[in-house]
């Protein structure tokens, strides 16, 4: 079987607000720059599979599928959508050239939140119409369920989690595809209103507007089309129970298993010395330490002391969200895993400017669909074939 | 119903029996509200529309009128090149006489929906709008000549319904 690499990538955004384009203006947009990055291919001919991710609750249409094909030149082509996070498109694009019958794969992922007036009514509208949508609230209730029971197990501090803040916002001002950098301190983390307890409003990523897309290609396309391939060394997904009665609330069991999936294809037997640094889902900053130890890069409940002594800042000895993840790039919905993704793609080719990892070979990006999915996906990158 | 059958086994539910709470159900109406940017291409487009008018876009590659105008030629996948105004008339490349409303209820008059090539634009781009003023629906033909009635211009407000509607016009 043939390998797969990222041939080309093209980003717009992130930004909070984009009224000055409409969503299929956003797309031709990425569209244009990944099809340039990945050696000026012609999508009208040298694409053979265009995947594209999106929910049409985040949409505001039904079967928005259907709406993609002109901006991103896969008129008449062959097209096909995936009803979730752009790391679904990813696996689903590397799988099809997996099979020996396609060459070029592209996968699309895009967030106009700021097009979406009720949100956190269509997040709520995610809830179980029988048992829990009718206790109200606002649906980011589930996150501080969540938080407060893992803090619960593990002893990690709430202090900790929010390091995590301070950490990705300040990564997040050396990366200009980022919309919400800054330099804070821990004590503004603290004492940022308590919406839902243990859970911060600091801690909490704002979304915000933005397209990426990605060229795939097997081994033999993808060594014409450059001369940084980035491999793809392994793909994993995973979904756990919908039932908030019933799920495991301290672990992201989801996000083990589809670790496990992909560390298997890419023979990772030590996450933490295999892995160069990781794109981790942080769209709550607990998120991103219990998603570290999900993913088996540190021992269950010690990812909070070591993200307190620096060991996953952008100069510790692996770096997490060195792209400043979802709380300082702001919170792509559909296109999070894509987000990963591109940092990690720029990283291994040693284009990540200011925020650069030194001598990154290999590199993990990691997501999870939000509230209230248990949905994972985790891909291992490569530069190295 | 099978004619062998004269009654299936279990209990008859009404209409009634879901009012009366006999039945239980949950029902949720969602709330969702969008707002979508309307971009670079159909801003103009609606505000062209406004000023009585319709716009479409050009491509220099394969030549093409297109409208409703956009920022990419999606055959060439280029940037459209240039701005040109199309005519408000044009010739019925297929309609439909519709006899229901969207919750199945019989309308009084018929509604007529059609697709307009529109005269300026490339072959087969144009619009889709309503037919009225055309008496009996029984004399609507394809590759008929239509005009819109545009609302007057104190009325609209960059809305596809600018136009009233498209009517025959004699050749
Ligand atoms: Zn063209």
């Amino acid at each position: 079987m043939s390998e797969v690499a990222i041939v080309g990538v093209g980003c717009v955004g992130f930004r909070p607000i984009t009224p000055e384009l409409s969503y299929k203006e956003l797309m031709f947009e990425a569209a244009v720059k990944a099809y340039e990055d990945a050696g000026g291919i012609n999508p009208r001919e040298d694409v053979d599979v265009f995947v594209t991710c999106a929910e049409d609750y985040l949409e505001g249409f039904s079967i928005f599928d259907e709406f993609v094909p002109d901006q991103l030149g896969a008129a008449l082509r062959h097209l096909l959508t995936v009803s979730g996070d752009g790391m679904l498109g990813l696996a689903t694009a590397y799988m099809l050239i997996k099979t020996g019958y396609f060459d070029t794969v592209v996968v699309e992922a895009h967030s106009k939140a700021s097009d979406i007036l009720t949100y956190m009514d269509i997040v709520q509208f995610g809830l179980d119409p029988i048992f829990n949508r009718p206790l109200g609230g606002h649906p980011y209730y589930i996150a501080g369920l969540e938080m407060n029971r893992y803090l619960h197990e593990t002893g990690t501090t709430e202090e900790q989690c929010a390091e995590v803040v301070v950490k990705n916002k300040k990564n997040a001002v050396l990366n200009p595809h980022a919309a919400y950098g800054a330099n804070i301190t821990l004590n503004q983390v603290m004492c940022s209103e308590r919406l839902f307890h243990p859970l911060k409003k600091l801690e909490i990523s704002t979304p915000a507007d933005g397209c990426i897309v990605l060229v795939l290609a097997s081994e033999k396309v993808a060594e014409k089309l450059t001369d940084k391939p980035v491999w793809v060394k392994g793909v994993g997904w995973c979904t756990e129970t919908p039932s908030l009665e019933t799920r495991d609330w301290t672990r992201a069991v989801y996000t083990r298993l589809a670790a496990e999936m992909a560390y298997k294809e890419a023979k990772i037997s030590n996450p933490w010395r295999d892995i160069d640094f990781a794109e981790i889902h942080d769209v709550f900053a607990y998120k991103e330490l219990q998603h570290m130890e999900a993913l088996k890069l540190c021992d269950y409940g010690t990812a909070g002391k070591l993200t307190e002594d620096g060991l996953t800042a952008l100069d510790g000895e692996l770096p997490v969200n060195p792209s400043g993840g979802l709380l300082g790039m702001g919170y792509g919905l559909e296109a999070s895993g894509l987000q990963k993704v591109l940092e990690v793609v720029l990283q291994l080719r040693g284009e990540a400017g200011a925020r650069q990892v030194e001598d990154a070979q290999v590199g993990l990006a990691h997501t999870w669909r939000g509230i209230p999915t248990a949905t994972g996906a985790v891909a291992v990158l490569s530069n190295v074939k | 119903m099978s004619v062998k059958i004269k009654h299936y086994p279990g209990e008859e539910v009404e209409t009634k029996d879901f009012r009366e709470g006999k039945v239980l159900f949950e029902s949720f109406r969602p709330k969702a509200k969008y707002a979508w940017s309307a971009g670079i291409a159909i801003s103009r487009f609606l505000e062209e529309l406004k000023n009585g008018r319709i716009i479409a876009t050009t491509c220099s590659k394969c030549g093409r009128i297109m409208v409703p105008p956009r920022i990419y030629c999606e055959k060439c996948f280029k940037p459209t090149d240039g701005w040109t105004y199309v005519k408000d008339t044009g010739v019925i490349n297929t309609f439909s006489v519709s006899f229901i409303a969207a919750d199945a209820s019989r309308l009084k008059e018929p509604i007529v929906v059609a697709i307009i090539n529109l005269d300026g634009a490339s072959e087969g781009m144009g619009i889709v709008h309503r037919i009225e003023e055309y008496g009996d629906w029984r004399e609507i033909k394809i590759g008929m000549r239509v005009k819109a009635v545009w609302k007057p211009p104190e009325e609209r407000t960059g809305a596809i319904t600018d136009i009233k509607y498209f009517k025959l016009v004699k050749e």
